[in-house]
């Protein structure tokens, strides 16, 4: 994509002053964009109230306001904290996030690396929030703080597999682990032999996508699989101890991953940046493929937050019941199906 | 010189492993000590527990109370009678008005005083309004104690139409200190009836939107269903009552079977029961009792008699000598007052029977081998307020 | 000590005099019928003179207990009272469970019938302090079934079958009250001997965690007896003494 703009800059160049710019701005502008609209405006239209109304028109800078507040705020170490420890767990939930966004194409050019791999990158990238969130738990020197970490662990790693295995239907039809691959896939597919809108993986992979989206909704411990934070139980869980910045950070972390996860599940189910009727190899895509991919973002995470703010909590063992005896076996049985139909048809 | 650096370091070290082992106490052999409590989110006032854990599952728990004791039976051997209603107003502050309902009711008795027909009326009906505007906080409150944050907003919502009423009569929404030995401070203000209905059609659709939104709910019922069972025996033998009584299938209502001075007897309503005795059954009987309340008040709010709202009290009340216990099926529980009088201005003693602390009393019980979650389900359901445990 | 207004006090004063002229028609005015109108329906229950069902009971508790129930007293309409002494209390109430299918653990107290030394509080600007020459403490009157001793156990069961409430009492020793714990009868007896023990130090015997309740761990004092001063009352002076105030148009 660095071709487009007819530059030529050098390495570091073209790393630090185009593609991190970037790279920030493509994690944080959804996060935020879901957080306002989301966390903010549309659950506050759900439960009858308005929500922020002050800052901003309609509250739109009311982000803005809570970031300077959290800036502002104390950093506070407890006395028996591992300071480490605590003061790393954040960075490394936010690394994990941000090395997500590496591997989601954007456009036919518009990506930071195309990797061959790429959704077994993420897959694995994505695992690694899990150790900062234990981190957090077991450093805070909380007893609060423990459990939701040790919760968090044992949830995130159920999880991991559901989603790494409804995922494997995809890459089975796609015939290949690449994102870009697989959103072409999608966009050169045929419905029965009609290519009119392509073949979004939707289509046949629903049971994916349904798995998907519930061990996304664990992955982010959103509730109903919000056990880990339960504020009504464990205070806030891992979170317990940190304020300020920290605190921002996770925050960031947790709205941000939301929005990269709902990206994922929008190149996988969707077809990413692709809309039917423009031909897949178009420049054009370069322009509007970004846009047609946030939007595919916002409507899925829009899914993600109207769980939230509607379901109860699961008890942590039927989390794991949920997951080790239903969506384990249902999604083996998606990858089952889906190779028959591959092989056969 | 080496020798100190080496003392530091060691000291040091084991600094160290004396927090370690401080901040998390799980190789012990005896579990990890959780306090959740006297400050945090779940306990909604000052209540404490001390539970001890073994991984999330707990081997006992302890509550701990009194950090809000206000001592209310002290207080009230120097108050006159009037000055009681305003202390006891505060023991449930979200059942306000029922509170001074068994109060007064016992003066009466002592007094041989009856209140006319109307303030009979007009008190069952404020009684009923006040369990309603307690209730559907509870319905809102124990979704969001097991993670579900809207039903809360729906229920603090609807809850306003309700408090608007009360509020309209009493000119108290929380603290009315309105009910009177003979009868009623004030007559319903002009055209309240009207509006009473329209709150109740309000809180009818809100117990629907409760019915769907949380009672059918399968996540809901697996949080709920066969947690916290307490069968019938046990309830009665622990002093359980209200709704938590009801839940357990035994079929006691003091409204229907030891009424006094309310007027249940002219409606025609029913006792709701549910055989299975766990925290589900108690959000059903719960939700299924708001809806029988609004039909109570529909049902009174037709027939209103005329007449005057006081009866003839004198002005300065001494209460004659003798004991009378009163007892009234208040949001929570049974809510009872034990006045002993001598003949004076104020109360000899007043003994404070109040719901929450029997039902409380069954958590050291209740509380083994479930797990840290449904500790906090577990109490949602048996609902108390803490005033109303420490009085 | 915060100096009452010269004015409150006379007011005070007025009000006072005021309820004691008004004395004679107090007496009268709960025996005058409440005219109501007629054209509407009155739920006229008439407070039966005697209660046949409070008796009925009576009987069945005097045929089993027999000699153990020392007094009983029966207010009709309102409940039944019975007096036994402590040593019978947890046979009492286990008599009453296994017989009279009392099931419900209605609640617990003590009564302390002490006339407080610190006199009819509410009609003073202050406090008095306990009059320690006079040897000659007032006149100790009990309630009713009567009683021998300063501190009384009082106790209700309810039994849902029969839809009675029996109150028992019994009387404690004045220096030393103890007795047998309920919780083998009633588990639910548990906090309400806790809250009696912290409140009026009567000791119960065989209950597993006698700590407080409510108060302090340290706390000294037994706050529900009578000879418990009150220390906010000590401190200042009450301010509901004007609370009493003359009506419009009344000589003040």
């Amino acid at each position: 994509m660095i071709e487009l703009l007819a530059l030529n800059p050098s390495w570091w160049q073209e790393t630090f002053l185009i593609k991190v710019p970037i790279g920030l701005l493509a994690v944080l502008l959804p996060a935020g964009t879901i957080v306002y609209l989301y966390l903010f405006k549309a659950i506050s239209f759900m439960q009858s109230r308005l929500g922020p109304m002050e800052a901003g028109p309609y509250g739109s800078l009311q982000l803005l306001a809570e970031v300077g507040k959290w800036i502002q705020k104390e950093d506070i170490f407890p006395s028996k904290a591992d300071k480490f420890v605590f003061a790393a767990a954040p960075f490394v939930v936010l690394m994990s996030t941000f090395l997500l966004v590496v591997v989601i194409p954007a456009g036919p050019d518009a990506l930071f690396v195309d990797l061959d791999a790429g959704i077994y990158l993420a897959m694995a990238v994505s695992s690694v929030s899990v150790i900062g969130i234990l981190m957090a738990g077991w450093s805070s020197a909380n007893k609060y703080s423990l459990l939701g970490g040790i919760r968090a662990a044992g949830q995130l790693i159920a999880y991991e597999l559901p989603l790494i295995l409804a995922v494997v239907g995809v890459v089975i039809q796609a015939g290949t682990m690449n994102m870009q691959g697989i959103v072409l896939a999608q966009a050169e597919g045929e419905i029965l032999g009609w290519g009119g809108i392509g073949n979004p993986f939707i289509l046949t992979q629903f049971i994916g996508f349904f798995i998907f989206m519930i061990a996304v909704q664990a992955e982010l411990t959103q509730a109903p699989f919000d056990m880990p934070v339960a504020e009504s139980e464990l205070v806030t869980g891992y979170l317990t101890e940190y304020s300020g910045i920290r605190f921002l950070l996770f925050f960031i972390g947790e709205f941000a991953s939301a929005g990269v996860f709902s990206a994922i599940a929008a190149v996988l189910f969707f077809g990413g940046w692709y809309v039917p009727g423009i031909d897949a190899g178009s420049q054009v895509f370069n322009v509007i493929g970004p846009l047609v991919l946030a939007t595919k973002t916002m409507l899925i995470a829009f899914l993600i937050f109207w769980f939230r703010f509607t379901f109860p909590r699961f008890r942590e063992d039927q989390l794991q019941r949920l997951a080790w005896k239903f969506l384990i076996p249902l999604s083996l049985a998606n990858i089952a199906i889906t190779g028959v139909l591959k092989v056969a048809v | 010189m080496s020798t100190t650096t080496e003392n530091e370091q060691l000291a040091y070290i084991a600094s160290q492993a004396a927090d370690a082992r401080v901040n998390v106490e799980v190789e012990t052999d005896e579990g990890m000590t959780l306090n959740l409590g006297p400050q945090h989110p779940a306990t909604h006032g000052t209540l404490r527990i001390i539970a001890k854990l073994d991984g999330e599952k707990v081997v006992t728990a302890e509550p701990i109370m009194g950090y809000m004791h206000r001592g209310y039976e002290k207080l009230t051997e120097v108050r006159t009678y009037p000055q009681v209603t305003t202390l006891i107003n505060r023991i449930d502050w979200l059942g306000s008005f029922a509170n001074e309902v068994p109060f007064i009711l016992a003066a009466e008795q002592l007094m041989e005083v009856e209140a006319p027909p109307r303030a009979q009326w007009i008190r069952t009906i404020l009684f009923e309004l006040s369990r309603i505007a307690n209730v559907c906080l509870f319905l809102g409150d124990m979704a969001v104690q097991v993670g579900a944050t809207t039903p809360v907003f729906y229920a603090f919502r609807d809850r306003e139409f309700v408090l608007n009423q009360i509020e309209r009569v009493t000119g108290g929404r929380f603290h009315p200190n309105f009910d009177r030995i003979g009868g009623l401070k004030d007559d319903l203000p002009k055209g309240w009836i009207e509006e009473t209905r329209g709150a109740l059609e309000r809180m009818k659709s809100f117990c629907d939107e409760m019915e769907e939104l949380v009672l059918g709910n399968e996540i809901f019922q697996a949080r709920t269903r066969n947690i916290g069972v307490i069968p019938g025996d046990v309830a009665l033998s622990y002093g359980l009552s209200g709704a938590n009584l009801r839940a357990s299938g035994v079929d006691w209502d003091i409204r229907r079977d030891a009424n006094v001075g309310l007027v249940y007897d002219q409606v025609d309503w029913k006792v709701w029961t549910h055989p299975d005795g766990d925290s589900f059954a108690r959000f059903w009987v719960r939700l299924q009792e708001t809806r029988e309340a609004c039909n109570i008040i529909d049902q009174l709010l037709g027939s209103i008699p005329s007449g005057p709202i006081m009866a003839k009290v004198p002005r300065i009340i001494k209460v004659p000598a003798g004991e009378a216990y009163v007892a009234t099926e208040n949001p929570l529980g049974e809510m009872g007052y034990y006045v002993v009088s001598k003949g004076d201005l104020t109360p000899f003693r007043v003994k404070i029977r109040s719901a929450s602390f029997s039902n409380m009393s069954i958590t050291p019980w209740i509380l083994k081998d479930v797990f840290v979650p449904d500790i906090i389900s577990i109490l949602a359901s048996l609902y108390f307020i803490l005033g109303d445990i420490d009085r | 000590m915060a100096e009452i207004p010269e004015h409150l006090l006379k007011r005070a004063q007025a009000a006072r005099e005021n309820a004691e002229t008004n004395q004679p028609t107090s007496d009268q005015a709960p025996s005058e019928t409440i005219e109501a109108d007629s054209a509407v329906a009155v739920i006229e229950e008439e407070i039966p003179e005697t209660d046949e069902r409070a008796e009925e009971i009576l009987n069945q508790i005097l045929e089993g207990l027999g000699e153990t129930v020392l007094t009983s007293h029966i207010a009709p309409g309102r409940g039944l009272w019975i007096r036994v002494s402590s040593d019978n209390w947890r046979q009492t109430a286990e008599f009453l469970k296994d017989e009279l299918d009392c099931k419900f653990f209605d609640w617990l107290s003590v009564i302390d019938w002490m006339p407080s030394p610190y006199g009819r509080e509410l009609e003073t600007e202050q406090d008095i302090e306990p009059e320690q020459d006079t040897n000659e403490p007032e006149q100790m009157e009990w309630g009713y079934t009567g009683g021998d001793t300063r501190f009384q156990l009082i106790c209700r069961l309810y039994s849902i079958s029969n839809a009675a409430g029996i109150m028992i009492k019994a009387d404690l020793d004045d220096q030393s009250p103890r007795v047998l714990s309920l919780i083998p009868v009633y588990p639910g007896a548990n906090w309400h001997e806790r809250e009696a023990r912290e409140m009026f130090g009567v000791t119960f015997d065989e209950h597993p965690d006698l700590r407080n309740i409510y108060l302090p761990g340290d706390f000294e004092g037994h706050p529900l007896r009578k000879d418990y001063p009150l220390l906010s009352r000590r401190m200042k002076p009450w301010p509901g003494i004007v609370d009493v105030e003359a009506m419009p148009g009344e000589e003040k």
